[in-house]
């Protein structure tokens, strides 16, 4: 899961990673109110899950409370768009936070990094800006040191890390100091990406972190209370957040054929030969091992929820699943539901004859059955019509 | 031969008391895989249908030579559970169990390493040797014995390719599940080494999907290293970036980790991938045949 800028910056906090203070808001009155306690300049910054939110218009400084009505009205509602695209994102709350005179912006972050299987630290003087674009043009700029995982990573082990990448001399101890902090929030919050940008000196040569962008390991959430909460309240598709309550393992595409497989490979496969099929696939949906008559129900009531759904495709490969329960589950959901849409099935693996025996003796109207993959993808897209 | 396992394997199951423990380790136990004994602490003395239970992995190697160690114990438990057979004197590990904490598994890996035992896993289906053992959840009859090595991320989605390759006519000398999370314990590049060094395998398939670069790292390897007949699928063409799909690992993150730069990557090394399934054991079928 991924966290808003100020549930990354109190996380910051809690392991002693300097912050500004701020408060949130979801109203203009209350960013207002927010803005008066924190004082003039403050800023006041849009928090939505992507980057590029001040290129967009979503961060904006407030001399007083006047500009601070304003630019609150402005944000609070509006739909970012991210850089490459992604959304748009709705702003359903601002964080307010008081203004920092900067003398130097840096980068700092702490990721996962799987080839090499440790945690990378990442610094560059060059902060403030695109770091992909730092990486790209200038590579030196940004030094990379592996954590070794076997020993605890003190500020005095990130000395030499924020010395290479150039930081000014009086700003070095307490960079360390933040860049090891970050890595142990890595740690104990189990975080998989830590991203500071940037990571400002204050004319009184602080270091603070202005800017928060954190992963966490959804894994992990059960030994993490308050962020689990937070996870929890943070999807806002409705299908997503059914699906989430219903424990199935589901993600909202585009498209209008709603897809059913069992594993996450085989579901992606059968993402991907839909759309080689030229359809369009409204969602992934792992059905899981020993998908029973319930999980069934539940997996197409989520599916057929979407009202783009114009029919749907069960991708069976029963390993442990058996094909028997698969086709009943089938049938019984059939009964407790109306579907509206046609339903295309392919069962093969483990006990696929009787479960095709019983979708041919339940008669279901609308459901075609299919012996291959590829054969099942036609049929679905051909049977969903044009993209919805 | 075969890889991971064989008809030598002496399996000891943490977690064999309980349910899926006990349905796996005893279907395994029906295939022929040798089955020496099950952990779980405070039920030592007991058993399972025969099968001796102890106290400590450490135990059932002292006691039972078992020599090959599977993880079946819930997720808050598993790391630990992976940690005490890394320390046990078993010389692999294959880890069932989904839902590690990614960061407990990073600590997990380099125990491994360090201790020179092979982990598999986690979050994996676990290994098949066609006609010798079963460590696992491959449901085996969809595979019989043959030249064909088999490496996957994916669990159904590799049953799918073995039944379309056994429906060819083809067979397996091995089916390694290496699971889907981001760190797993032995990577591609761990198992395309053992199949080249395996004379029953003329050919190796090799499943991926969307997130990190193991497949990238896997077409260097295949280059420089390994002189027999690769044949590989993608899975996650059509995955937008950002959403996890299904496993902990599938996630494309800004521009890396993308399908298409998976299989350009492979390509450029000579590999051939599959467009699906189907196809992908089709290509796999005419290289065996003729080569």
């Amino acid at each position: 899961m991924d966290l808003l800028e100020y549930q990354g910056k109190q996380l910051f906090s809690a392991h002693g990673v300097a912050v500004p203070s701020g408060e949130v808001a979801e109203t203009v009155a209350d960013a207002v109110a927010a803005a008066d306690r924190i004082g003039y300049p403050c800023a006041i910054k849009a928090q939505v899950l992507i980057g590029g939110r001040g290129k967009a218009g979503g961060i904006k400084i407030a001399a007083g409370r006047d500009e601070a009505e304003q630019h609150a009205g402005a944000i609070l509602g509006m739909d970012i768009v991210g850089p490459h695209g992604e959304g748009p994102f709705r702003v359903d709350r601002v964080w307010i936070e008081g203004g920092s005179a900067i003398a130097d912006e840096y980068y700092a972050s702490v990721i996962l990094d799987r080839g090499e299987k440790k945690l990378l630290a990442m610094v560059s003087a060059k902060g403030g800006m695109d770091i992909e674009a730092v990486a790209a043009e200038d590579p030196a700029a940004l030094v990379k040191e592996h954590i070794d995982p076997t020993r605890p990573f003190t500020a005095a082990a990130a000395r030499p890390i924020v010395e290479s990448a150039g930081l000014a001399e009086d700003a070095l101890d307490e960079a360390a100091e933040a860049l090891a902090k970050l890595a142990e929030t890595a740690m104990a919050e189990d975080a998989t990406l830590i991203e500071v940008n940037p990571l400002i000196v204050t004319e009184d040569r602080d270091v603070v972190a202005l800017d928060s962008k954190v992963t966490i390991d959804g894994n992990a959430l059960y030994r993490h209370e308050g962020l689990a909460e937070l996870d929890a309240e943070a999807i806002d598709d409705p299908q997503e957040a059914m699906a989430r309550e219903k424990g199935l393992t589901y993600v909202k595409l585009d498209g209008n054929v709603g897809i059913l497989a069992n594993g996450a490979g085989l579901c992606m496969s059968t993402l991907d030969v839909v759309a080689q099929a030229g359809g369009a696939p409204a969602n992934f949906l792992d059905a899981g091992g020993g998908s029973k008559a319930e999980a069934i129900v539940d997996a197409l009531t989520v599916i057929t929820s979407d009202e783009k759904v114009t029919a749907i495709l069960f991708n069976i490969f029963g390993g442990i699943t058996r094909c028997d329960e698969i086709a009943n589950g089938i049938v019984e959901a059939s009964a407790q539901i109306d579907l509206g849409v046609p339903l295309v099935v392919r069962l093969d693996g483990t006990n696929s004859e009787q479960g095709l025996a019983i979708l041919a003796d339940a008669g279901l109207p609308d459901l075609h059955q299919e012996t291959t993959m590829l054969g099942a993808a036609r049929k679905v897209v051909e049977l969903a019509g044009g993209a919805g | 031969m075969s890889i991971v396992v064989d008809e030598k394997t002496k399996l000891v199951v943490s977690g064999l008391t309980g349910r899926e423990g006990s349905f796996h380790g005893l279907r395994n136990k029906a295939y022929g895989t040798y089955l020496a004994a099950g952990v779980t602490p405070g039920k030592g003395g007991q058993d399972v249908e025969g099968v001796p239970i102890f106290d400590s992995i450490r135990e059932a190697v002292e006691r039972e030579g078992a020599n090959t160690s599977m993880i079946f114990v819930p997720a808050r438990f598993a790391a630990p559970a992976i940690d005490e057979a890394i320390e046990s004197g078993v010389e692999t590990v294959i880890a069932i169990t989904e839902g590690i904490p990614v960061l407990d598994m990073l600590q997990t890996y380099w125990k491994a390493k360090e201790a020179g035992v092979r982990l598999i896993g986690p979050n994996c289906p676990g290994v098949l040797s066609p006609g010798k053992a079963n460590v696992g959840i491959i449901p085996a009859q969809f595979f019989d014995p043959g030249k064909i090595g088999v490496v996957s991320k994916s669990g159904t989605l590799t049953y799918q390719i073995g039944n379309e390759l056994k429906q060819a006519g083809e067979g397996n000398s091995s089916i390694v599940g290496i699971g889907g999370d981001p760190i797993i314990g032995s990577d591609f590049i761990d198992i395309l080494k053992l199949y080249e060094a395996d004379p029953e395998t003329e050919l190796i398939v090799m499943v991926g999907e969307i997130g990190g670069d193991a497949e990238e790292r896997a077409a260097e390897f295949i280059a420089s290293e390994i002189s027999k007949p690769v044949v590989a699928y993608i899975a996650g063409f059509t995955a937008p970036p950002g959403k996890q799909m299904g496993h902990a690992g599938a996630i494309i993150s800004g521009s890396s980790g993308t399908a298409q730069a998976k299989k350009e990557a492979l390509e450029a090394k000579g590999v051939r991938v599959g467009e699906s399934p189907t196809e992908t054991a089709k290509i796999a079928v005419e290289a065996l045949r003729g080569s």
